[in-house]
């Protein structure tokens, strides 16, 4: 049943993504919700499901994107690895947990993308891939975290509600 | 107590004061007395008419206050209904304004069949520039179809769905394409960049290009239809050493603000591949 929740969940965020948050730019950057769902997803602590969300998820924008060598589903796998690991380490923070999944995510994807491009043969300069694309994306991406993690620590709620001690 | 005047008299002289009285009025002598008489009597009328008012207001104001409210609130519904009839109106009369432009194109043209498809997203990947758009196979499209709208080249189909489509625009970075100066009869390459804008390469150093000089598709290589517009020429750069010169286009058609586009759909790409020597 949380797969299936994922799914519908997942194919509507990918919607509102490629709608309108993609139409949204800071100077180039955009700021990519499904990194910041899955971030927000792996750690919570009741949820059980990740991996399978950061599967569907993955798959899902890397056949809707023209982005080369499904680098989102790699991009989302990593991501969704570091927060299981730091939510079994720190799990007293997880907002600060979630800024720095969202930091190393960010700069993880726009690094990947631009070497994958430009193996590809698009024309990236370097200098104003970062200023242009990388820092605004990773504000913009910093500004939605926390409005991201509070509507998915209300799914995970619903999703895996408490065990009440009879 | 008796009188000493007799009552006959006392008649008499009442009456004597009240003809002399009325003569006094008609004949206006009596005005000035009468004036001073009524000022305060108007004055007096005057306060109680006020505090009558007043006090009749303060009676009857609830019921009237109410009713004027409720009529507010009514005709601020009205207006907000109106305001948003005319924000859909608005937004009717723009999407009409862009389809009549797309439809006068279209009747332009009459060598090409065209397909027209709303823009319904963007790529997700900032390093992209890529639109979505909601005809596929179904309506005919296929891969490698070329995208225009009335204001010129927008990009070429890059993959293809039943439903929806994915295209590369002109002003993605990875976007080379032949293009051919209009009155100069010069060629050259137009290559997109990450910030969307359209840089002109491999321009003969000896051809004499001037801003305003328009840019066409040349059709070399097959990926699209020969002549379509593109943009025009707003500055140039040349130095004496370079071999080439280039050049900033600026395209007539707004990317940002996409909302529909014509795929051509009589237009099939030429895989030319088979034909490059290899190493």
């Amino acid at each position: 049943m949380p797969v299936l929740i994922g799914l519908g969940v997942i194919i509507l965020f990918s919607l509102l993504q490629i709608g309108v948050i993609s139409q949204l730019p800071l100077i180039q950057g955009r700021a990519d919700l499904m990194l910041l769902i899955l971030s927000a997803w792996a750690l919570n602590e009741r949820v059980e499901h990740a991996w399978e969300w950061t599967i569907i998820a993955g798959v899902l924008m890397s056949l809707i994107s023209a982005t080369p060598f499904f680098l989102p589903l790699f991009v989302y796998l990593v991501v969704t690895a570091l927060a299981r690991a730091l939510r079994r380490r720190i799990w007293q923070t997880p907002l600060l947990m979630l800024l720095f999944i969202v930091l190393i995510g960010t700069l993880l994807q726009h690094g990947l993308s631009f070497v994958s491009l430009s193996i590809m043969g698009s024309r990236l300069p370097l200098q104003a891939s970062l200023t242009m694309v990388t820092l605004p994306s990773l504000l913009l991406n910093l500004l939605l975290a926390l409005p991201v993690y509070t509507m998915i620590t209300d799914i995970a709620g619903w999703v895996y509600p408490a065990e009440l001690d009879v | 107590m008796k009188s000493p005047v007799p009552r006959f008299w006392q008649t008499v002289v009442v009456v004597l004061i009240v003809v002399g009285l009325m003569l006094l009025a008609v004949s206006g002598y009596l005005g000035p007395v009468l004036r001073a008489a009524q000022t305060p009597l108007v004055a007096a009328q005057r306060w109680i008419s006020s505090r009558y008012l007043a006090i009749y207001e303060l009676i009857t104001s609830p019921t009237d206050m109410a009713a004027l409210r409720q009529q507010n609130q009514d005709l601020q519904n009205q207006v907000s209904q109106l305001q948003t009839e005319v924000i859909e109106l608005e937004q009717r009369l723009g999407e009409a304004q862009v389809l009549y432009a797309l439809l006068d194109f279209a009747r332009e043209q009459p060598q090409n069949t065209y397909v027209a498809a709303a823009v319904i997203g963007r790529d997700p990947n900032p390093f992209m520039r890529y639109i979505f758009i909601d005809r596929g196979s179904d309506s005919g499209v296929l891969a490698g179809m070329p995208v225009v709208t009335a204001q010129g080249l927008i990009g070429r189909v890059d993959a293809v769905t039943a439903q929806a489509c994915r295209v590369a625009l002109i002003t993605d970075p990875a976007t080379v394409i032949n293009v051919t100066l209009q009155s100069l009869k010069a060629d050259a390459q137009l290559v997109g960049s990450l910030t969307g804008e359209l840089t002109l390469e491999m321009i003969p150093s000896d051809v004499n290009l001037q801003p305003g000089e328009l840019v066409l598709t040349s059709g070399l290589g097959g990926d699209y239809p020969s002549d379509v517009l593109i943009g025009q020429v707003v500055s140039v750069r040349k130095l004496e050493t370079d071999l080439f010169q280039t050049a900033t286009v600026q395209s007539a058609v707004d990317f940002n603000n996409l909302q529909a586009v014509l795929v051509i759909t009589n237009f099939r790409p030429v895989d030319i591949a088979p034909l490059i020597p290899e190493d």
